[in-house]
């Protein structure tokens, strides 16, 4: 069942004196119930942009956003759609996810009045993020940088969350952590048959939990798949960059190779395919018009 | 180039010895040691929680309200632990400099990031507003921020995570400092825009003698660009040696363990997670 459908969905952020950004530039994507998603790319390429956008913050310039078979409406400043309970973000800076003024035992447990959970306690949540039962009773700042991600991460699964969006949850962290926390919220979307759109940069932790990957690229999705196929055989050019700049732990010193060209200003996106001008593959069709499809948008791979 | 010159120990340009932190009562501390030499990247490794950011902040003298510190932290001879305040304020940004984990910290939100990147400049370097304009932008594309001459005229909350993170580093870097303290520097960046900003880490250390302390749970990362290795746990450190020795043998068993629990060497476990299908016959 689709849990999640984000459809040809536009964001812009506008500024007064200021070209328009347009962060998302009609992308589409969907997240099923009991599954895993990764969504991965360059950095600026509008992640966090769109994942507030299916939170109901911000509203998208077009396309659509429905949860549970409903249109996400942007939230009020002041309530939030009761029915949007069911989507809970841990948001990308830990310090968004948590007020600073209040002991974040009482932060975890409001999620779990919203879940209406009256026999688990704050202090069991963040026993399974692997944090001390004790350390409910401390304030925010009092936590080092991946205690504090661990927190944010206890506070939203209290909430029992139909779907959960982590923007880069668990950047913080050393790797054993890192996999016991990444696979933590695995396994609650595996078990409760709830949706993980998991947002990283980490892509052994995304190879680790995703089901499915999506790669995005200056606003658009430029390639999706299952992970394993992606992984053992990426098509998109700039997934195949991505891929290939992954140092590796091996003690050699050696520094991954950059994409060449110029980081792009979603302001002024190239014409054609956004990829082009980075791009080791470039033809000519690809100045010129946009690859408007899937899995693989790229002229290398447009479906027969 | 790469050939440690081991000439002495007493070379660092940053030395800190048995630097101890307690916070009411409780010991983070317990007596650090690391030398830093320039030209040469140190990487910082270790269990969440176990020092590694408090250690930077005790270098600046930054630590929270109420901690208690002891030992010894000399940068080209001088104690900073001992430095009047004033002067650590003209050491801090000018000579050392840091990025710190959590980019919110290091920018000022009501402020442009063209405003935070000449302010220190004009005042540490004594530049014109034109040549700390200049150096502004030099710097945002240093840190590969697109349409650097518009973007400095932008608010930090204009831009993505990854985007503060590198503007942070800038910031950090604007004044030429001789040691940087990196703290996490690159968590919120893709692999290739990574790979730009150790790059850009690396030629300044080879080109320019910067010292660099690098704080990073990523052992890719740490395997790319640190010389010198050391692992923290609890509060100390546990393992320091050449990059090539730390990540291929190391003596610790934190150390091994932190290698052993790569998803590269796990894979096989890993792999058969993500593969396998939600399990049958357990309804939701
Ligand atoms: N203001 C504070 N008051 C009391 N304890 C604190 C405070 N800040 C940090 N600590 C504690 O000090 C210890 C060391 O924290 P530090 O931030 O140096 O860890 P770290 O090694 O940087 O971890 P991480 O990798 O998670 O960032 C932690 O156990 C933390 O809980
Ligand atoms: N409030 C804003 N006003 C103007 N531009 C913005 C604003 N927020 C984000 N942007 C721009 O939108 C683009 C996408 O930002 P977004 O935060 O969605 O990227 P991201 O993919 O999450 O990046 P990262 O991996 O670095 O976190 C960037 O170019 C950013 O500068
Ligand atoms: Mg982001
Ligand atoms: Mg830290």
């Amino acid at each position: 069942m689709t849990l999640l459908k984000v459809d040809d969905l536009v964001v812009e952020h506008r500024t007064p004196g200021r070209p328009v950004v347009r962060a998302v530039a009609g992308a589409s994507l969907s997240v099923a119930a009991g599954e895993v998603v990764g969504l991965v790319g360059e950095s600026g390429c509008g992640k966090s942009t769109l994942a507030r956008t299916v939170c109901g913050i911000g509203r998208p310039a077009s396309g659509t956003v429905s949860f549970q078979g409903r249109p996400v409406t942007p939230l009020g400043l002041r309530r939030r759609d009761p029915s949007l309970t069911g989507i809970q973000m841990v948001f990308q800076d830990p310090y968004a996810s948590l007020n600073p003024r209040r002991r974040v035992g009482d932060q975890i447990a409001d999620g779990l009045r919203t879940a209406a959970d009256t026999s688990t306690t704050p202090a069991d949540l963040l026993d399974r993020v692997g944090l001390p039962r004790e350390f409910a009773t401390r304030y925010p700042h009092e936590f080092s940088g991946g205690q504090r991600q661990r927190i944010a991460i206890a506070r939203a699964l209290a909430a029992r969350p139909s779907l959960l969006i982590g923007d880069e949850p668990i950047s913080a962290l050393d790797a054993s952590a890192q996999a016991q926390v990444a696979r933590l919220m695995r396994d609650l979307a595996v078990e409760s048959g709830a949706g993980l759109l998991f947002i990283s940069h980490d892509l052994s932790v995304v190879r680790l939990i995703a089901d499915r990957i999506a790669v995005m690229y200056l606003g658009k999705i430029v390639e999706t798949g299952r992970t394993d196929e992606v992984w053992a055989d990426p098509r998109h050019p700039y997934t195949r960059a991505l891929l290939g700049a992954i140092p590796a732990p091996d003690g050699a010193g050696v520094l991954p190779a950059e994409l060449p060209g110029d980081v792009p200003d979603p302001a002024s996106p190239p014409a054609g395919c956004r990829f082009h001008p980075r791009c080791p593959k470039v033809m000519d069709v690809c100045r010129e018009r946009e690859p408007e499809f899937g899995p693989v948008a790229c002229w290398l791979h447009e479906p027969a | 180039m790469s050939e440690r010159h081991e000439t002495a120990a007493g070379d660092g340009v940053l030395a800190i010895e048995g630097l101890t932190v307690a916070i009411r009562g409780k010991e983070i501390l317990r007596g650090v040691d690391l030398t830093l030499e320039p030209g040469r990247v140190h990487g910082l490794a270790g269990e969440s929680g176990s020092g590694k950011t408090m250690t930077g902040l005790a270098v600046l003298g930054l630590l929270p309200h109420g901690a208690r510190v002891a030992g010894r932290i000399a940068l080209a001879g001088r104690d900073l632990l001992s430095l009047p305040p004033k002067q650590l304020n003209a050491v801090r940004g000018a000579e050392v400099a840091m990025v710190f984990q959590d980019p919110a910290t290091s920018l000022h939100p009501m402020l442009t990031v063209g405003r935070q990147l000449t302010e220190h400049m004009r005042h540490h370097l004594r530049l014109s507003r034109g040549e700390a304009r200049e150096r502004a932008i030099d710097l945002m594309r240093k840190v590969r921020i697109p349409g650097p001459e518009e973007a400095i005229g932008r608010y930090p909350h204009q831009f993505s995570g990854g985007m503060r993170q590198r503007i942070a580093i800038a910031v950090a870097l604007a004044c030429a400092p001789k040691v940087l303290i990196a703290d996490e520097p690159t968590t919120a960046l893709d692999v290739t825009v990574q790979a730009g900003i150790l790059r850009l880490l690396r030629g300044l250390c080879d080109d320019l003698g910067l010292a660099v302390l690098l704080v990073t749970h990523d052992l890719g990362v740490m395997s790319a660009v640190a010389d010198e290795v050391s692992v923290m746990k609890d509060g100390l450190v546990v393992e320091t040696g050449p990059r090539g020795q730390v990540l291929v043998e190391p003596r610790h068993a934190y150390t091994r363990a932190l290698l052993d629990s790569l998803p590269e060497n796990a894979g096989n476990a890993a792999a058969a997670t993500a593969g396998a299908e939600p399990s049958e016959g357990e309804p939701a």
